[in-house]
């Protein structure tokens, strides 16, 4: 029985609260601790990465009563991408939030919201699934407020309200499953619908389920509260959100639940691509526009997780590579992209596009990885953006989808326009005066920015050496979802 | 004079003991009919909610400050986290370790009632908390009714 599984939710949950009270006694420790979890987590998910999969019963009750923990290829590649942005983002963190008062209950909301994401992948229950959710999402309302300045309460309502509505119908999904099915855990109810159910409650079902986790993943009808959430929470936590809630909260439980649990149908494939390639275009036709560096970025996360959309949806196995891999991609250069405008605002106090300038002189380390995180999201060669979106084309076209093919390509295109835009004005051009004596910002934001920035190029050039083990494995398991049932279930 | 009138004091004054006697046997009993440390808690932190609306702000904060709430409050979920670990050590993370026996005794259900109480004092001590910070903006409306009535 491998006993180290619950320690990725119970580590971070308990040193959330733990964090709290040490502080009372002993001030300004909460950063440390708050690394020491994350370092923890990283060599946890490193040294047990391609352990055969298993579950883990909860309170040694058996599954299909007990709640279950499962570890298998699709948890490995979302636990490792959880461990090492969380890495980079708290590095960043450390000097970045000293600007702001009660750092301790930053730390402990940070860590809450790191345990509901690794709840979220790793469980194999439905409401645990709901109830990790939900931590994930209430610390992330907080954390969005948490400059409570008029902007980002504003930010953070509208967060929660919409929030609250996906969640409430993600519930109400469950519930429809469990009158379906009468069992939560994930392997047994795949079981039973595989023995065929009811056809037209699961369809029901789907639609709920595409309106809910639509939301958390900000798809294009659904996309609303990004712009505003993203961008208002301190730079740190707009990592954390655009890099990793998105898509642990978002893609991760499409693609467990429809294609590993309820068994995708071709209706369902077209909604999904339908909704990817509207999120691609109108996201990246909204961001063209802006001038706010971090309004911008958020923007394109929506634009970005429609290639993840449009990659998965099309359910073919190129395709879901294609999309697992820009899921990877994405959660590296955009958490990179948000921790620099993070940079150019600490050290310059503005985020407004016009207003920077002539900033790679001043800040050479920041500058390059924002040069590099910029040229991978546009898709050019040899970063790993473009090898992903080029796997995600392929397989279009492969799946004759010419038309949604073209117009990925004009998408990246306009990424490209956007992001040159960025890097003229923020980083080349004419230094404005008032920015004459600015520093490169503290050590370990770039430490944390560089470890973004060289992933950035090892992931595109070294696919030969990792896809296999992390993202292929992954692929196979949502390709032949019957695997699930032999591992999940005694 | 801080509060409400008379009636209102004295009314709370006998019920306040007997409203924090329920909150503790729901907590307690959890295991064995409905309820549990959510709902022992609320009716706890209810009873604290009465009192400041009574006495005033000043006299419930006297009980339990604001510091002690968020030190309750932490203590509550790290006890249940610890016991969660004490299970884990055992063999399984919340495995319920203590031995049961005697059924519909009050020590009957190993570790849940310790977990019931660790819930309450969270709910009772967190839901004080929240109830307290949205009274900070109360302060300062009613200091500027009180310039203009002077």
């Amino acid at each position: 029985m491998e006993n180290w599984l619950p320690i990725f939710v119970a580590a971070p949950l308990g040193m959330a609260f733990l964090n709290l009270l040490v502080t009372k006694v002993f001030r300004h420790v909460s950063s440390y601790l708050t690394m020491a979890v994350v370092i923890f987590l990283l060599w946890l998910s490193i040294r047990f990465f391609g352990e055969q999969p298993f579950y883990y019963a909860m309170g040694g009750w058996m599954p299909p009563l007990g709640i279950t923990l499962v570890w298998d290829s699709l948890s490995q590649l979302l636990v490792l991408i959880v461990s090492i942005i969380t890495l980079a983002v708290t590095l960043f963190a450390l000097p970045y939030m000293q600007q702001y008062t009660a750092q301790s209950k930053f730390y402990s909301l940070y860590l809450l919201m790191i345990a509901g994401m690794y709840g979220v992948i790793l469980t194999g229950d439905f409401f645990n699934l709901f109830v990790f959710l939900e931590i994930a999402s209430l610390a992330s309302y907080a954390l969005v407020a948490f400059g409570v300045e008029a902007e980002e309460l504003e930010a953070s309502f509208k967060y929660l309200v919409l929030g609250g509505v996906s969640s409430t119908i993600i519930l109400l999904g469950i519930a429809l499953l469990y009158s379906a099915t009468g069992t939560l855990n994930m392997a047994d109810m795949a079981g039973i619908l595989a023995q065929g159910g009811p056809k037209n409650l699961i369809f029901f079902i789907f639609a709920l389920f595409i309106m809910g986790f639509g939301l958390k993943s900000a798809m294009v009808p659904f996309h609303a509260w990004l712009p505003d959430a993203h961008p208002s929470a301190p730079a740190p936590i707009s990592a954390m959100l655009s890099g990793l809630i998105i898509k642990a909260l978002g893609i991760y439980c499409v693609a467990r639940i429809f294609f590993i649990i309820l068994g995708i149908v071709p209706i369902v494939k077209t909604v999904l691509m339908v909704l990817g390639g509207l999120s691609m275009v109108i996201g990246v036709f909204l961001a063209v526009g802006q001038w706010d560096f971090k309004r911008l970025l958020a923007y394109h996360s929506i634009s970005q997780m429609g290639y993840v959309m449009v990659g998965i949806g099309l359910a073919t196995p190129l395709g879901i590579l294609g999309g697992l891999f820009h899921l990877l991609n994405h959660a590296v250069f955009k958490s990179l992209l948000f921790l620099c405008s993070g940079a150019f605002e600490y050290s310059t106090g503005t985020r407004q596009l016009k207003q920077l300038g002539g900033l790679m002189k001043k800040m050479p380390w920041t500058g390059t990885s924002c040069s590099i995180a910029a040229l991978s999201i546009s898709g050019i060669p040899p970063f790993n953006g473009f090898w992903s979106k080029l796997i995600i084309i392929i397989a279009l076209l492969q799946a004759e989808y010419y038309l949604l093919g073209a117009v990925t390509v004009f998408v990246s295109f306009m990424t490209l326009i956007s992001f040159v835009k960025v890097q003229k004005y923020s980083l080349f051009g004419s230094l404005p005066k008032k920015f004459q004596d600015i520093k490169e910002v503290p050590v370990l934001m770039v430490t944390g920015m560089v470890i973004l920035a060289l992933l950035c190029v090892g992931l595109g050039l070294l696919y030969p050496f990792y896809g296999q083990a992390i993202l292929e494995s992954a692929r196979n398991l949502m390709v032949e979802p019957y695997q699930y049932l032999q591992y999940a279930m005694p | 004079m801080e509060g409400m009138t008379f009636i209102v004091k004295t009314t709370t004054k006998l019920l306040i003991g007997i409203i924090f006697l329920f909150g503790i046997y729901i907590t307690f009993y959890g295991h064995l009919t409905p309820g549990g440390g959510f709902a022992g808690g609320i009716m706890l932190a209810c009873g604290m909610i009465l009192m400041t609306l009574a006495f005033g702000k000043r006299m419930s904060l006297g009980k339990l400050s604001d510091f002690y709430a968020s030190l309750l409050d932490n203590l509550g979920a790290f006890t249940f986290w610890t016991i969660a670990m004490l299970g884990y050590i055992g063999g399984y993370f919340f495995m319920n370790f203590i031995e049961k026996s005697n059924p519909f005794g009050l020590l009957s259900s190993g570790t849940i009632l310790t977990i019931n109480i660790a819930i309450g004092v969270k709910v009772f001590a967190s839901v004080f908390a929240v109830f307290m910070a949205l009274t900070i903006f109360g302060r300062f409306v009613s200091g500027l009714i009180s310039e203009d009535e002077d």
